[in-house]
This record gives structure tokens, sequence and C-alpha cells, in this order.
């Protein structure tokens, strides 16, 4: 038999649920993993006790012949971002160590409202801010996989979900939170040959999720296969009247109507997306999608994007704006690090607590932030940002007309080396140009691993659906799965 | 336009952050690199275009005009790095 921890989360569930395992057994394995893990650095906090509390509960009513909630026995990882009371919530920052909320995010307590435990609180880019997890105050996540042919280099996990995405690759949960601004959910999955969703803007509530880009940020489920993605979806998203911006609209089954039958779809192949010096294999991957797509019955049709070069830059000024007015509530006086020299007063003790407790990368985007909203350049940036982020969104409704789903790589290459891009964050930046435009647009959008490269990393595509249909971005991630017969796993080392 | 060393500490103090010379010194040319970079934006004929407001058409709403969870002091202060006498504490700006 093979362990407990090579099973994802309906096997789990469904597991606990018919006694051949208990959940107190599940939650052991997992427990026992993450506390060998260390060198991954995936986890800020370990939580035992919490995931421990709820295999009892789950263990507990199965005997007394209770109906088991929809995620009994299930324990997960919580990305940092996320607030949980009583437990550290740092979004990776010193900033914020030593933060334990008083209160819990929305999407956290429905997890658990769920039977679903927390393994730990899963390291990130600070304050989501990176593709690569190297901005993290509490150091780099390491990738489980390495390149071939006895190459060692320790390899980004992606981000900035990159502590989900690694934890996942590793088997150290069976599935984990991650909030997705302009990739953080979809790269970190393309770099571990895992899958993950972000759903349409407005799904899942962002109430209690340390902000970085309000117009953007979305939380969504990462795990290893797209029906794992959509029972933790189903037990994340929902109606929530703390969040302005959360649609009151039911939660879809999206688990039980999951099909890969793609017969009466038409998918779009958007051709600005091959781009220049995009990486040979990349291409022929997106061949392969193109291949499986039509065999799983679905008819290929190109359209395009026309506005598709000008989303990265959009997005550089968006984000970073909304950042810079979201990030202006760290002031050292309600929460949080307090900076305070002897004779300084409250101007000074703001500006040398944003100093110390802010990293080089989030202070840059702050400051590009502050830069494109001050008065005079206002017009010029952001407002000429938002017309262009209007187009970016319209070349998707004009594609829609014509197909149902669109079919990319999720990232222009595979796993980088950790350091080999941290010098130059512009090329940083380059590399969520797949999954930036759709962001913009508050699309539906996942990743599956479809392949390895030569190196024998994991290589991603990326399906983009109209707003609301995660039904149908799932069904197709989930013909490309079938397809693509992606077993392969990091050898562990750690 | 290009962004010099002055106005990198201008941005700075409105971001209240900390900066040193040499913080300077090495932010601006980065910026400058990123900004140039934004700033292709300028070509798109944006004339007739509305900026986007929300992403997924979704109306505000609004709610009753009551206290819905009040009487929260001492967890509200809970995580302050100074509290006295049931407020945040900070250096004093008044003379």
């Amino acid at each position: 038999m093979s362990e407990i921890t090579d099973l994802g989360v309906a096997a789990l569930r469904d597991g606990v649920r018919a006694g051949t395992f208990s959940a107190r057994e599940v939650a052991d394995a997992f427990i026992v993993k993450v506390s060998k893990a260390k060198a991954l650095n995936a986890f800020i906090v370990e939580t035992p006790e919490h995931a421990l509390a709820a295999a009892t509960a789950a263990d507990e009513a199965l005997a007394k012949g209770e109906a088991l909630k929809p995620l009994a026995g299930v324990p997960i990882g919580m990305k940092d971002l996320f607030a949980t009371k009583g437990v550290q919530t740092t979004a990776a920052s010193h900033m914020l160590e030593g933060f334990k909320p008083v209160y819990e995010s929305t999407v956290s307590q429905k997890l658990w409202d769920a039977g679903a435990g927390m393994l730990g609180k899963l390291n990130l880019d600070q304050f989501a801010m990176g593709s690569s997890n190297e901005t993290s105050y509490f150091g780099n996540v390491i990738s489980p996989w390495r390149r071939g042919g006895g190459d060692n280099a320790p390899l980004a996990p992606g981000g900035s979900s990159g502590g989900s995405s690694a934890a996942i690759a590793a088997r150290l949960v069976p599935g984990a939170t991650g909030t997705d601004t302009g990739g953080s959910i979809r790269q970190p999955a393309a770099f571990t040959g895992i899958s993950g969703i972000k759903p349409t803007y407005g799904r899942c509530s962002r109430w209690g999720v340390v902000a970085f880009a309000s117009s953007l940020d979305q939380a969504g489920p990462m795990a290893r296969d797209v029906k794992d993605c959509a029972i933790l979806l189903e037990n994340m998203a929902g109606f929530d009247a703390k969040d302005s911006t959360s649609l009151n609209l039911p939660v879809p089954k999206w688990e039980e109507l999951l099909s890969g039958d793609l017969k009466g779809k038409k998918i779009g192949i958007p051709k600005e997306y091959r781009l220049d010096g995009t990486p040979e294999e990349i291409l022929a991957l997106w061949d392969q999608g193109i291949a499986w797509v039509k065999d799983a019955g679905a008819e290929v049709v190109e359209v395009s994007l026309p506005h598709t070069k000008y989303a990265l830059p959009t997005y550089y000024i968006i984000a970073p704006a909304e950042a810079s007015s979201n990030l202006a509530r760290y002031d050292g006086v309600r929460y949080g690090l307090r900076e305070l020299a002897d004779g300084q007063n409250l101007q000074d003790m703001y500006a040398a607590t944003r100093a110390a407790g802010f990293g080089p990368e989030v202070q840059r985007r702050i400051l590009i932030g502050t830069y494109v909203l001050s008065a005079g350049f206002y017009d010029a940036y952001f407002t000429q940002a938002s017309k262009v982020r209007t187009l970016i969104a319209q070349d998707f409704e004009n594609a829609f007309t014509v197909c149902d789903l669109l079919l990319t790589p999720t990232a222009p290459s595979a796993a980088f080396a950790l350091g080999e891009k941290s010098a130059d964050p512009l090329a940083m930046y380059l590399n969520d140009v797949f999954t930036v435009p759709a962001s913009l647009a508050g699309l539906p959008a996942m990743s599956v691993p479809a392949g390895l490269d030569s190196a024998g990393l994991p290589l991603g595509l990326q399906i983009i659906g109209k707003p609301l249909d995660e039904q149908g971005v799932l069904g197709a991630g989930l013909a490309i799965e079938q397809r693509a017969g992606f077993t392969a796993r990091p050898e562990q080392w750690w | 336009m290009s962004v010099d060393t002055a106005t990198v500490k201008k941005v700075a103090s409105l971001a209240r952050i900390a900066i040193s010379d040499a913080d300077a010194e090495r932010l601006a040319p980065e910026l400058n690199n990123i900004l140039g970079w934004i700033e292709q934006l300028g070509e798109v004929d944006t004339s007739s275009v509305e900026p986007m407001t929300a992403v997924i058409p979704n109306k505000l709403r609004l709610r009753e005009d009551v206290v819905t969870e009040g009487n929260q002091r001492d967890a509200v202060l809970q995580n302050a790095p100074q509290g006295e006498h049931g407020f945040f504490t900070v250096p004093k700006v008044v003379e």
C-alpha cells in the first residue's frame, strides 16, 4: 500500500469516511512529514495541535455515526497571508512578526467549518509580492524539485504562494490555500507540477486576507489534481457580507459536475501569447495541450487579445498603487512592529517603522505606487493604466464571443534557480506575462501540470474561462490532466 | 520623465519610509528602469475608453447604519505595540 501522505484530498476524505484509516492516522502521517522537511522552509509556523484537534473531531463524529463534514479528516496548509485567530500571521514580513490576529479570515473559517485541520502557516513572498519566494523575511522556500544530471542548485518554488506549492509537491500537505494577485497561485503550481485555480474575482472573500492589491487579490486552492482543487474551492468560496466585492451567488457543485468531456466546447488559442523568446519546449507543450483538448472533443480556434503586451506594465502600475495605499496601515501604532528611538517624533516613528518592517521589494513597490499616484502623475500613470485595463478586459470579452475557454502556457519558463532573477526586478516581473492578463480581467484561471522539460522540471498549461465559469475551467483542466498522465514527483532529498 | 535622488527622497517621504542617501542612489536607477518600461502605456489610444472601476460588475451594498460589532476595545488593542488606559499611545505630538 502506498503511503497515506501520497493520497490527495478526495482519497483522504473518502478513506476516512470508509474507515480505511482514521483521521488521526492521516494527521499523524502528515505532521511527521512536515516536521522532517525543515530544509524546504515551506512553513513559517507549524500547528500540529490544530490538525490533531480536527482529526479527533472527525474520528469522534465517525464513531458516533454522525454525518461527516465535507473535509473531515483532511489536513491542509494555510498560506500565511490568511489571518488565523491566535496563530501568528505575518505575510512573511518583519512588520507583522509576532502578530496574532484576534479574528479568523472568512476563507480559513469556512475550511475549518468544513472539518479541515491546519498543519501550519505556509511561507510566501513578503506581502505576496514576488514570483520566486525570495522576498520572505523568514527565508527562501526551496523547491523540492531539482534539475536532473546531478545539478543540485536550489530552485524557486514560484511565488508568491511558494510555501504552498513546495509543501504540496513534497507531499507535506495534500492541499493548501493560495492567493493570486498576478499569478501567485498558477505560476508556483506550474513550477512544482501541481494544480491550482484562481476563481473569478469575488468568489472567495478577501476578509481577513492581508491586502496587497484589492482589485486583483483572489484566494484559491492548490492541490495535486483538478478534482482536489474543485473540492477545496467549494469549501472556500461563497458570499461574505464583510467583503464589499464579494459576489452574492450560490457556490456551484464543482466536484459533482466535474467532467473532462469537452464536446461542444470551443477553445481559443491567443496568438499574442506566442512570444518571441519563449522556449521551444514550452511551445511544444502548448501544441500538445491543443492536441489533448481536441482529443477531448473541443474545437480549437485562434483568437486575438491585441492588448496583451500592455498587461504587465498596466499591472505594475495598478498593483503597486493599490499596495501603497493598502500598506499605509502599517504605522507602528495599532499592531505590528514599532521602531522609535529616544527623542523621535511621530513622523520619525512612522518612517523608521516602515523602513525596518518592509523588505526591499515591498519598499520598491510602495515607492512606485506612491509615485504613480502622486500629484501631477496620477492621470498619466494610474488613470491611463485603468483605461488600458478596460481594453484588456474587452479583449477577453471579444474573444469569448467566439470561444468558451482559452488555453495558454502558465509561465514562460520552468522553475529558475534561486538568485537567478532576483538581481533584476524587471526580469522577475516578466515571469508573470501569461498570468497577469486574466488577473486584470478578474477571470477564473487555472494551471495544471502537463509535462517535464529536458532538465526534468515540471511545466504547466493554463486555462482561462469566462467570468463565473470555474466549471468550464476545471473541466478543461481535467481533460488535460487525464491525457497528460503527469505522475512525476520530486525525489526526496530533504 | 527621469527620477533623480531628490525625487526618490520626496516619494519616500510621502510614503513615510526612512531611506538613506545610499538607498536613494541605489533606488533611482531601479525605479527609472521600471518606470521607463511602464511608460510604453502612453502609446495606447484611450481617448474614448472609461477607466475600469469594477473588474466584475457588482453593486456596492449598503447596510443599516447600526453597530454590528461593538464593545471590543481589548481585542482591538491586543496587538498594539504600546497602549495605556485603553488607548493606543504614540510619541507626544503637541507640547
